[in-house]
């Protein structure tokens, strides 16, 4: 931000232009990227890549909101330290999901299995049918 | 002085005089009638900052105003000082929005990691060309909304109302298509484990859902009233109240052009969606039925009975190897050979809608045999999963319309320059959040195979 403090047609003052305006072409690109990728992911579903299925997916869902987060949330041009405060919380949320998946399939073999009916047919169905 | 140096004091009650080499300062929170008015000041804000020499007030009370415009608060310096704080806390709560979110995504991985086939099995009821629908409207609002920032980092302040317009517009699109899935998904039994009801053999819905008027109501009760509010600004000549209103009654006609798109791509899709299954497995005949009349609602049935029981008509599928390789292994075991009976009797019945679910548990095989999904406790905890993860996200984008109403109306006003574009900042900041969600909501929920 101090980079632009003293650009020309401004208050010549620190901390009063500091609006980074990015390019339009540029938020175009990154939406012409993501909708590629949409697609991708879409198409991907028609071929059985097995177990590297939710991997392949999962990746293309992490290029995706990288590209948000560093051009459509401005976090590319943004200061540091709001970045690290954002990261920190995929720290934390990594944390969870591994404690917490490592505990459920440790301890699903002591769970009752799940033995249910599947739900009755409504009577107007049965009236209907032949 | 400044005043913000003043202003991290914060006291409980009472008055607290101070001096210091040429002022004396006055803290109080709740008792300015008690001080004498004599000392007292202009004041900005409840807490009494008062400085005892008037001369130093004033020459810093011009100064101050001269520093201030209107739309920088007075405990601030510059205007980037302001954003920066703004724009901090605004990442402070989106990273508590991280890790709600979270939660839900833990719920659905240990559920996942559990029940594979209940997921695979499930998402075909998800109608994927919906899933992408939704997701283009999203990056495309989102593509609107960093567009809109910039037009107010620049100034363009007519482009921003039309950009604030167009996000808004998109996020009505995405919930009119909600609307169409999550009424469809009502009408069936799609529904959390205590409501769910779904069974193949029931009658096929017909006509417009109730739930989908339900679901509808309120946005058009906010378009006629727009409408009307409209009308009657355009009547009266209130010129700012028109150009509120009408961006705002495109954005609500938006959902009913989201439930249109929906219909028409949900109408086209349900039968191939119900029959996914059925063409996986080799069937093909659902192009002789597509027709949509009553007489094919028994054969669908049998088709969708097929696709949430993944034992039919799959004769070297995992299953059924297992069982083979354990009689290959146990030649003696009768057991498994009438268990093998039990999966083709129950092949049979299954094809015929109705499963009975204690034939194969009696005959204590139950860990060989991919159970039938389409039960309350699996089907039903999946459907839970995906109304709290995608209703969640959706109150989010209910809750981001309002955000970006509010910012609407402020950039009629033309609130915003290259100095004050905070808010439109922030929001788009929250707006992008949701996005990011949904980036990854739609390839767990809708691409599962």
């Amino acid at each position: 931000m101090a980079a632009h403090a003293h650009s020309a047609d401004s208050p010549h003052r620190e901390g009063y232009d500091f609006a980074h305006p990015l390019p339009v072409w540029g938020l175009a690109l990154v939406f012409v990227i993501l909708t590629f990728l949409t697609v991708v992911t879409v198409a991907q579903a028609s071929f059985d890549l097995g177990s590297w299925d939710i991997a392949f997916t999962m990746f293309i869902a992490t290029v995706k909101a990288t590209l948000v987060m560093l051009f459509f949330m401005h976090l590319a041009f943004d200061k540091p330290f709001n970045l690290i405060i954002f990261l920190s919380s995929f720290v934390f949320v990594a944390l969870f999901v591994t404690f917490t998946l490592s505990d459920a399939n440790q301890n699903s073999g002591k769970l009752e299995p799940v033995i249910d009916e599947p739900p009755l047919v409504i009577t107007e169905a049965v009236a209907a049918t032949p | 002085m400044r005043c913000q140096y003043v202003r991290q004091w914060r006291f409980d009650a009472g008055i607290w005089p101070c001096a210091g080499d040429d002022f004396l300062y006055n803290f109080t929170f709740n008792h300015r009638s008690l001080l004498d008015s004599t000392v007292l000041g202009p004041l900005k804000n409840d807490m009494a900052t008062t400085e005892a020499l008037p001369e130093t007030h004033d020459s810093h009370g011009h100064d101050h105003d001269h520093d201030h415009p209107a739309f920088l608060a007075h405990h601030f310096d510059t205007p980037e000082q302001q954003f920066d704080s703004g724009k901090l806390g605004m990442w402070l709560f989106l990273v508590t929005e991280i890790l709600f979110f979270s939660g839900l995504f833990v719920a659905y991985a240990i559920f996942r990691s559990l029940r594979p086939e209940v997921f695979v099995g499930c998402s075909e009821f998800l109608n994927t060309k919906l899933g992408a629908i939704n997701t283009g409207v999203l990056l495309f609002s989102s593509f609107t909304m960093a567009w809109a920032v910039r037009c107010a980092q620049v100034e363009e302040h007519k482009r921003l109302t039309a950009l604030l317009a167009a996000t808004l517009s998109c996020a009505m699109v995405f919930l009119g298509v909600k609307a169409i899935e999550y009424s469809h998904k009502w009408e069936l039994g799609l529904l959390p484990p205590a409501l769910y009801f779904y069974n193949p053999a029931n009658p096929h819905h017909e006509g417009i859902s109730m739930y989908l008027v339900y679901l509808s109501i309120p946005f058009a009760i906010g378009l006629v009233g727009l409408i009307v509010w409209f009308l009657i600004s355009q009547v009266t000549g209130n010129a700012f109240a028109v150009a509120v209103s009408k961006p705002l009654i495109v954005v609500f006609a938006c959902f009913f052009v989201g439930v249109g798109l929906g219909t028409i791509l949900e109408s086209g899709e349900s039968h191939d969606s119900s029959h996914a299954a059925a063409h996986a497995e080799g069937d093909h005949h659902d192009s002789d039925h597509g027709a949509g009349d009553h007489s094919h609602d028994a054969e669908h049935a049998t088709d969708v009975a097929a696709t949430t029981h993944p034992v039919t008509g799959q004769p070297l599928g995992g299953a059924d190897s297992a069982i083979l390789q354990r009689l290959a292994k146990d030649e003696t075991n009768t057991g498994i050979r009438g268990d093998l009976v039990a999966r083709e009797r129950q092949g049979e019945v299954a094809s015929g809608g109705v499963v009975p679910r204690g034939s194969s548990s009696s005959l204590g095989m139950v860990e060989a045999i991919p159970r039938e999904v389409n039960t309350r406790s699996q089907a039903g905890v999946f459907f839970g999963i995906y109304y709290v993860m995608t209703g969640i996200h959706a109150i989010h984008i209910l809750a981001g319309i309002g955000v970006l109403i509010w910012l609407l109306v402020r950039s009629v006003r033309q609130d915003f320059n290259r100095q004050y574009f905070g808010p439109v900042d922030y929001v788009g900041l929250y707006w992008h959040i949701v996005d990011l969600i949904w980036i990854y909501l739609f390839p767990l929920l809708y691409l599962i195979r």
